[in-house]
This record gives structure tokens, C-alpha cells and sequence, in this order.
């Protein structure tokens, strides 16, 4: 049996960041409390130059590696530079967060650049194999930083739920993937597409496929598979569910495109309309959901379902201005997450969480300026023009109507008008509402300026959403 | 030398980028910086936007101070300006308003004056774009985003049900929207494009068409509104501050009318004559049972906000009787009159409209209600103010001579020419019409002095003298001399009576 040596070069970035995460581990032991910034520095180095490694050896055609197991393309490489600015955003977010709360240990970096690694894994698998590799390192760094909190019972708790649940998803993630091995003879996405579509008999294809995607669903928090999200989103601290809700999108995006296109683009057929079904759900139970919350937190997740919903309906589509529209969608939602939860980071002090919707009251008096960010993040959820969540929203509608399904563009429809509802009251109570507290408000500088940052550039994006919109297309017509 | 300036992007982008040098002033210790400067940036749009009409072609009916880049290649989406006939008078018309807006809030507005200042002035730009815009992106773009503003304006100077009225508001108008971005998708899709222009060349059969005119209904009855999506104008006007009032009836009803002549009637042109016994009957609803409902109102700002639904409803009539018409004769002068009307009509109830809410914003400065019981002999302590208030109420009832007379005169005229019934019903508004504004204005002007509180008022200042006077010119003039008006639409309505009228199913 002969050994190859496999070419190492695509997964660059991969091999940076593994070895950084080992280092900044071994590093942060000889760290004392006092000196713990240099974790957080270092951390945010890596992200910078892992940036830096992949636009440098950025590569808009597809090149395999690893026995076929592992794939580098154009929507790997953006996605991955996606996720690392995430990243970015959110350590520097949690930052003094954690240290109100003594959570600023170098644990926190360490499991977060190892989920970093798994979405990585995740974005560029090539093979069911790697898919599970990828979503189980993922999955396993957020389980523990779900309950980093250790004394938090709520936490405890979440953690708990999160990992029962999705040890159950893995599991059926893992025989949907099974049967489609058993009756395709591959584990490579490539030739299961190609064999798939020679299956004569459909039925073991089409249970092999409902368990996948359920195990999919799972992982997204598509409806009915979205429990744990509401009660992991509220249970783990703000810092970390920021994280959740931000960079492991893209990741979970691309499992559903690698999983859905990749794999078994030559049977839509049989997947299709169990998406559609999903979608719509989603679509409902979110918004509708969503009105009836106290805690943004909650309000949040609940939105987050909604736009999962979405973000499938790009790729139920099954072309390549579907999916690109998808990953457009996806980085989008990034963003908004990103700044709404910052927002939530930003009001709770030491000791007070501003979990409750009624903690924004009359954020127009105490702020202007962040009430004016937290108004651009509300009316982009919302998909209300000028700003970029609007871009998304129409993109994707517009693929849908693209592939004659104008009746499901229409349903869609409705139900953002229902979560526009929830968005509008976010922005009443900031504006229209007296403040319960006058108490100023304050954050580091570098906080404040990120905050602002994401906002205006969800406002320049909006206004100027081309770059954006060409790339996606550009990167998913080459794969 | 006008001609090769981007006229319609300064017209947009002036009032815009000066409302967020208005916001920059910050907070309330610069509020007479903040006033001033909006002023001027108001004042400068006017003029801008007076050279759209002093270098305007009254000859073509083509679109002119045409703009066209490529914005979003992706999709391309094109920022694609321009202007017709139709559209440049209520250019001129938003501007005007807004100046008067501006100076109708000077001393009223005492909290957040930068943010109140800036939010008219953002609001007067997106306006504008929507009457400019010919791409039907940009257009969407523009819909949607004057709703953030004009949420913002109800919500924080509103009244004591403010946060419902502007919820509700906003939901309504979202609502209607939503549906058109569907058919805008669609028709772009299909036409691979998003030029306004290439939609109304589209061929589309029959079914198609009736759906998508269902959904710019939706968006462009909400706006109107029409009967039965109406109930939030009355709660958003009631709630708003008297600028936001004034914006609402004299510019935003505009829109949907608006998006009838650029969307549904060339777009649909079958589908609108099948279905224009549905828009002719809502209309016809509109114009007398929402009359009798305005005739019940104790608030005046609700029977005011009642009577601009029945005023809309003859614009909406005007526009949507042309088939009949031609299916009875094939002299278009009729079809012409009636399109014509809904449009003078649009722009006149810009005025009047405008105008009365001013009245009854000096008025509730003043004494602080609006029921029309709490008043009573204000013409013995107000006479100057009086007189304004009889002259726009009789404009109100379409006294000839005023503004108000000229468009329903028109619509009822080429209502003749559909129906008989068309017209006698329409025709009712004239004695309904004049029944509750005339009713008001004796139970609120004249009479004894109802209170103290009357007693004690003081009469107009020069500030409020001043704007009223120049609405109370503006109404004079149209109404004793419509001609220019109707010199500048006159092509384009010809242009688009001609094209709607071919048949788009072959």
C-alpha cells in the first residue's frame, strides 16, 4: 500500500489556525490573571492574519485535496473571511463582558478558534466525513462555551440542552448520511450526486435525505427542530450567544449548501418540497413567535428562526443565483446578529444584564447616537429599504419568483410583515418611550467604535450593494 | 444652461444630506441653528426644484432631466431618474409643502427640534425620488424608506395615542408594499430589467395581469387611501403633528394616485379595464359614504382626514373611468378630461388639504383640542385667522374660483360621458362636500363666544399669517387660472391614455 503525501497547501489556512489555537493554549497556561490581554491579543491576531493567508491565497477554482475529502473554492474562501471578521467582531464585543463578569479566561479564546477551525472544516468539506468532522468540532467547542458561565444555573442548564439536542441531531445526521452511503456506495459529495441520480429505487435515497435533513434542520434551528434555540440563546451569557448567533451561520449555511447543491443537486426533486415545508414553518413560527417575547434575547432567537427560514429559501431554489442569494443573505444576517446582540452587550453593566425588552425604554434620550445604530439594525431585520437587510430579502425573493414559485414569494412575504411588527416595537420603545434609568452610558472605545462601525456598514452596504451581491454570484458559478 | 445639471438628483439629494447636517447640530441648546439652516435647505430645494418647471418641455411627452448609472449590475438595477409631465408638478408640490412644513413647526416644536427639522427634510427628498424615480428598484427604495421618517414624526411629536397610530400606520402601508415588491420581481424577471419604461412594454397575459393589479392595488390603495383599507389616515392624521399631518394629506396620499398612472394602468392596461368597475365602485364608496362618515366626526382633524379620503376618491375615479368612456365613444377628450381632473384634483387637495390642517394646527396651538365642540365664535376674537379658515373650507366644498373646484368639475364632467349614475353620485359630494365643512366651520367660527378659552385667543401671528396666505394664493390661482397646470401634463397624459388603451394580450 502506498503513502501519498497530500498536498497540504489548499488547507493553509486551516493548518495556521489549528496551530495557533495550540499555541495560544500553551501560551495562555504561563499567563498570569494580570497579563491575560495577551491571549485576547493574540487571538485577534490569528483572525487578522488568517484574513490576510486566505485573500492572499484566494482561489476562485475549485481544487481538491486530501483524497477528495477536502474542497477549496471561491465560496470556502469568502465564507471563511466571512467568519474570521465575525470572529473578530465578537471577541472584541465579549471583551469587557467577560471581564465584568470574570469569565475573561483564555478558555473562551481557545474554544472559540477551534470552533473557528470546525466552521472552517465544515465550509470546505468535501465529503460526508468531513461534514461530520467539521460540525462535531464546531458543535463540541459551543457546548462547552455554552457553560463556561459555571456557576450560572441558567447556563448550566442551556449547555445541558444544547448538547442532549444536538447530540440527537448528529445522530441522525449521521444515519441520513448511513443510508445515502449504503445506496450510493460514496461518501463523496461529487459521486453521490452523480449516483443518485441513477437510484432506481427512491424510497431508501428519500429516508437517507429526510434524515439528513433533519439532522440539518437541527443544527440550523429550522422549525419544528428549533427548541433548543430560544433557551440556549437565553440561557448562555450575552457574549457567548453572540457568538452563536453570528459566525456558525455561515458555517451552517454551508453544510446545507455542500449537503443540499453539492450532494444531491441531481435529486431536488425529492428534497424540495420537505424544504419548502420547512421554510414555511419557520417563517411562521418565528414571526409570529417573536411578538410574544419580553427578553430580546428570546425576541432574537425567535428572529433568528424566521431568518433561517429564509436563508433556505435561496437554496430550495437550486440554482446558482439561489444559493448565491443564500450566501448573500447569510453574511448579511451575520452582520444584523452581530450588531443587535453588541447592542444588548453594550447596555448591561456589572451586574445587570439588559435582558429585558423594557431596558431599551427611551434609549433615544440616554443615547442618540446608539439608539440611531440599534434603529438601522431593527429596520434591516426588518428588510425595510435603504438598508442591507432589504438586499437580502429581495435577492432571494427574487430567485424564488425566478424558478416560478412566486406563491411560496408571496407567503414569505406575509410573514415578514408580521415580524416587521416585533422590530417596530424595538424601535418604540427606544424612541417613543420615556427611560426608566438616565444612567449614561459606557463602554470602552474600541466597543463603541465597532458598534458603529457595523451599523454604517450595514447602512453603506445597503446603499451600495453591488461588490457584495457580484462576488456571491461570481464565487458560486465558478464552483 | 439648466439643462445639464443633474437637476432631479439635487432636488433629491439636497434636502437629504442638509437633514443630516440638521441632525448633526445635535441637541435642543442649537435648536435656532437647527431651524434656520433647515430653512434654508428648504428654500434652496424650492428653487431647485422651480427649475425643473422653468426648463421643463411642454411640447414632449417623453420623460426629461433624464439620469441613468448603473447601481446594482447584479440584478441591473440602474439609479434612473426622470420626470414627465405628471410627475413634475408634484415635485414642485412636495417642495412647496415641505418649505411651508418647515415654517408651520418654527415656534411649535420645542423638544428634539433638529431631529423634527430633519426628519421633514429626509421625508421631502425620498418623496421627491419616488415621483422621480424610473427604475422600479429605486422607486421601491425610495416607497419604503419615506415610511422611517414619517414613523418617526408620529411617534415621537404625536398625540396621546401616537405609538398605535404610527404602528399602525406603518403595518398598513408595509403590508400593501410587500405585495408590490412581489410583482415588481416578477415583472423584472421577466422583462430582465427593472426600467419602469421596459415593464410598461411588457406583454402579459390576462391572468398575469390581474394578479399583478391586484398587487399594486394593495400597495397603491393603502396609500390613496381607498375604501376599506383606509382606517389608518384618520387614526395617523388625528395623531400627528400638524407638519406631519399636512406632509401626510398633501404629498403621501399622492403616491399611491401616483402609483396608479406610472404602475397599474400602463403596466395592466387589460386588466385595469376588466377590473375598472371594482376601482370606479370603491371610488364611488369613497366619494359619498366616506363624505356622510365625515359629516359625524367631533374631531377636526378626523373630518378633515375623512374628506381627504372622499376628495382621493375622485382622483381615483378620474383615473379608472377612461374605459368606460372609451368603450362609448372614440373621441378621447373625455378619457383625457377625466385623467387630467385626478391629477389637477391631486394637486389642489395638496393645497387644501394642507391648508386646513394648518388651520386647525393654529387653533389647537392655541386652546389644545381639536373637538369641534370646545370652540365656538372664534371669529370674534380671530377674524384674520377667520377668514383664511372660510376661504379654505369653501375651497374645501369646490367653490368655483378656488383650486377645489376645478379637478371635481373635470371628473364629474368626463363621469357624464361613462354614466350618468357615475356622475350623479359623484356629484353628491358637492352638497356632502359642503355639508361638513360648512357645518364646522359655523359651529367652530361663528356663533357666541363658546368659552373663555375662545375669548382669550389671540389672532394669527405674522409667522402663521404668512403661510396661509401664500396656500390661500396658490388656491386662487389654480382655480381662477388651471392653464399651466394643464399645458405641462397635457402630452404626457395624452402619451399615457394612448398606450394604455392598446391592448397588452396578443
Amino acid at each position: 500500500m502506498s503513502f501519498e503525501m497530500p498536498n497540504i497547501m489548499p488547507a493553509l489556512p486551516e493548518v495556521f489556525v489549528l496551530t495557533m489555537a495550540c499555541v495560544i493554549l500553551v501560551v495562555d497556561l504561563f499567563l498570569s490573571k494580570a497579563s491575560r490581554g495577551a491571549t485576547y491579543m493574540l487571538s485577534q491576531a490569528t483572525l487578522i492574519l488568517a484574513v490576510l493567508i486566505t485573500v492572499a491565497t484566494f482561489t476562485n477554482t475549485a481544487v481538491l485535496s486530501f483524497s477528495d475529502t477536502f474542497i477549496r473554492d471561491g465560496i470556502a474562501d469568502v465564507l471563511k473571511i466571512a467568519i474570521y471578521i465575525a470572529t473578530f467582531m465578537v471577541f472584541l464585543y465579549a471583551k469587557d463582558y467577560l471581564k465584568d463578569r470574570g469569565l475573561f479566561k483564555g478558555e473562551f479564546y481557545v474554544l472559540g478558534l477551534f470552533a473557528v477551525l470546525g466552521m472552517m472544516i465544515l465550509v470546505s468539506a468535501h465529503n460526508f466525513l468531513t461534514i461530520y468532522l467539521g460540525l462535531e468540532l464546531l458543535s463540541l467547542s459551543l457546548y462547552a462555551l455554552v457553560a463556561m458561565h459555571r456557576d450560572s444555573a441558567q447556563a448550566s442548564e442551556a449547555a445541558m440542552k444544547y448538547f442532549v439536542l444536538g447530540a440527537i441531531a448528529s445522530g441522525m445526521l449521521l444515519y441520513g448520511m448511513s443510508m445515502i452511503y449504503g445506496i450510493t456506495g460514496s461518501l463523496d459529495l461529487a459521486m453521490v450526486s452523480q449516483q443518485a441520480a441513477n437510484v432506481s429505487d427512491k424510497l431508501i435515497l428519500v429516508f437517507g435525505i429526510v434524515f439528513l435533513l433533519i439532522g440539518v434542520a437541527f443544527k440550523l434551528g429550522a422549525v419544528p427542530f428549533h427548541m433548543w434555540v430560544p433557551d440556549v440563546y437565553h440561557g448562555a451569557p450575552t457574549a457567548i450567544t453572540l457568538f452563536i448567533g453570528s459566525a456558525p451561520k455561515l458555517a451552517a449555511f454551508a453544510m446545507l449548501m455542500r449537503l443540499l447543491i453539492d450532494g444531491l443537486g441531481s435529486v431536488i426533486a425529492q428534497w424540495q418540497d420537505i424544504l419548502i415545508l420547512l421554510v414555511l414553518l419557520s417563517l411562521a413560527v418565528g414571526n409570529i413567535v417573536a411578538i410574544a417575547q419580553v427578553n430580546i434575547k428570546r425576541m432574537l432567537a425567535y428572529s433568528t428562526i424566521s431568518h433561517i427560514g429564509f436563508l433556505m429559501l435561496g437554496v430550495l431554489t437550486g440554482t446558482q443565483a439561489g444559493v448565491s442569494a443564500s450566501m448573500f443573505y447569510t453574511i448579511t444576517y451575520t452582520l444584523m446578529s452581530l450588531g443587535a446582540f453588541a447592542m444588548i452587550i453594550l447596555l448591561s453593566r456589572k451586574g445587570f444584564e439588559a435582558e429585558k425588552l423594557d431596558d431599551f425604554k427611551g434609549l433615544n434620550s440616554r443615547s442618540p447616537w446608539h439608539a440611531f445604530l440599534m434603529m438601522i439594525i431593527m429596520f434591516s431585520m426588518a428588510g425595510v429599504p435603504p438598508f442591507l437587510g432589504f438586499w437580502a430579502k429581495m435577492s432571494v425573493l427574487r430567485e424564488v419568483i425566478a424558478v416560478d414559485m412566486v406563491w411560496l414569494a408571496a407567503a414569505s412575504v406575509v410573514f415578514s410583515i408580521i415580524g416587521a411588527f416585533y422590530y417596530l416595537r424595538v424601535i418604540k420603545i427606544m424612541y417613543f418611550d420615556k427611560p426608566e434609568n438616565q444612567q449614561a452610558i459606557t463602554c470602552s472605545r474600541d466597543m463603541s467604535f465597532m458598534i458603529s462601525i457595523n451599523a454604517v456598514v450595514i447602512l453603506m452596504i445597503g446603499l451600495f450593494p453591488d461588490s457584495l451581491l457580484s462576488l456571491c454570484l461570481k464565487v458560486v458559478s465558478a464552483s | 444652461m439648466f439643462m445639464d445639471w443633474p437637476l432631479l438628483s439635487l432636488v433629491i439629494w439636497t434636502p437629504i444630506f442638509g437633514g443630516i447636517l440638521v441632525l448633526a447640530t445635535g441637541n435642543d441648546k442649537n435648536a435656532v441653528e437647527a431651524k434656520v439652516l433647515t430653512l434654508v435647505v428648504a428654500i434652496s430645494t424650492f428653487l431647485l426644484s422651480l427649475l425643473l418647471y422653468t426648463e421643463f418641455n411642454t411640447q414632449l411627452s417623453s420623460m426629461q432631466f433624464v439620469e441613468n448609472i448603473s447601481w446594482i449590475e447584479r440584478f441591473k438595477i440602474n439609479y434612473h431618474l426622470g420626470v414627465d409631465g405628471i410627475s413634475m408638478p408634484l415635485i414642485l408640490l412636495t417642495s412647496f409643502t415641505t418649505m411651508l412644513v418647515v415654517l408651520a413647526g418654527w415656534e411649535v416644536i420645542k423638544e428634539r427640534v433638529a431631529q423634527y427639522m430633519a426628519a421633514f427634510l429626509i421625508m421631502e427628498g425620498l418623496m421627491i425620488g419616488v415621483f422621480a424615480a424610473l427604475d422600479a428598484a429605486v422607486f421601491y427604495v425610495f416607497w419604503e424608506a419615506m415610511l422611517i421618517p414619517m414613523f418617526i414624526v408620529i411617534g415621537i411629536w404625536g398625540g396621546p395615542r401616537r405609538v398605535y397610530a404610527t404602528i399602525k400606520f406603518f403595518l398598513y402601508t408595509f403590508f400593501g408594499s410587500v405585495f408590490m415588491l412581489i410583482a415588481l420581481l416578477y415583472l423584472a424577471v421577466q422583462s430582465d430589467s427593472f426600467a419602469i419604461l421596459d415593464f410598461h412594454a411588457i406583454e402579459l397575459g390576462l391572468e398575469v395581469q390581474i394578479l399583478i393589479f391586484i398587487a399594486f392595488l394593495l400597495a397603491f390603495a393603502v396609500k390613496v387611501p381607498m375604501f376599506p383599507v383606509h382606517t389608518w389616515l384618520p387614526d395617523a392624521h388625528v395623531e400627528a403633528p400638524t407638519g406631519g399631518s399636512v406632509i401626510l394629506a398633501a404629498i403621501m396620499l399622492k403616491l399611491g394616485a401616483y402609483g396608479f398612472l406610472r404602475f397599474s394602468l400602463p403596466i395592466t392596461p387589460d386588466a385595469s379595464s376588466t377590473l375598472d368597475w371594482l376601482m370606479i365602485s370603491l371610488s364611488l364608496i369613497a366619494v359619498v359614504y366616506i363624505g356622510f362618515v365625515a359629516l359625524v366626526q367631533q374631531d377636526m382633524k378626523k373630518l378633515i382626514a375623512y374628506s381627504s379620503i372622499s376628495h382621493m376618491g375622485f382622483v381615483t375615479l378620474g383615473f379608472f373611468i377612461i374605459f368606460a368612456i372609451a368603450s362609448k365613444d372614440a373621441d378621447m377628450s373625455g378619457a383625457v378630461m377625466g385623467i387630467e381632473g385626478g391629477i389637477v384634483q391631486m394637486i389642489s387637495h395638496g393645497f387644501i388639504s394642507g391648508a386646513m390642517f394648518l388651520c386647525v394646527g393654529v387653533m389647537y396651538d392655541r386652546m389644545h383640542s381639536r373637538q369641534i365642540n370646545d370652540y365656538g365664535g372664534v371669529v370674534n376674537t380671530m377674524p384674520i385667522f377667520a377668514a383664511f379658515m372660510v376661504l379654505f373650507s369653501m375651497a374645501n366644498a369646490g367653490l368655483p374660483g378656488t383650486s377645489g373646484f376645478v379637478g371635481e368639475f373635470m371628473v364629474i364632467l368626463s363621469a357624464f360621458k361613462a354614466n350618468f349614475w357615475y356622475a350623479f353620485l359623484a356629484a353628491l359630494t358637492l352638497i356632502v362636500g359642503a355639508a361638513y365643512t360648512l357645518w364646522m366651520v359655523k359651529r367652530v367660527l361663528f356663533g357666541e363666544v363658546a368659552n373663555d378659552k375662545v375669548a382669550a385667543l389671540k389672532d394669527a401671528n405674522s409667522r402663521e399669517i404668512f403661510i396661509l396666505s401664500i396656500l390661500a394664493v396658490a388656491v386662487l390661482f389654480f382655480g381662477l387660472y388651471p392653464a399651466p397646470l394643464l399645458e405641462v401634463m397635457e402630452p404626457s397624459v395624452n402619451n399615457l391614455l394612448q398606450h394604455v388603451m392598446q391592448s397588452k394580450i396578443n
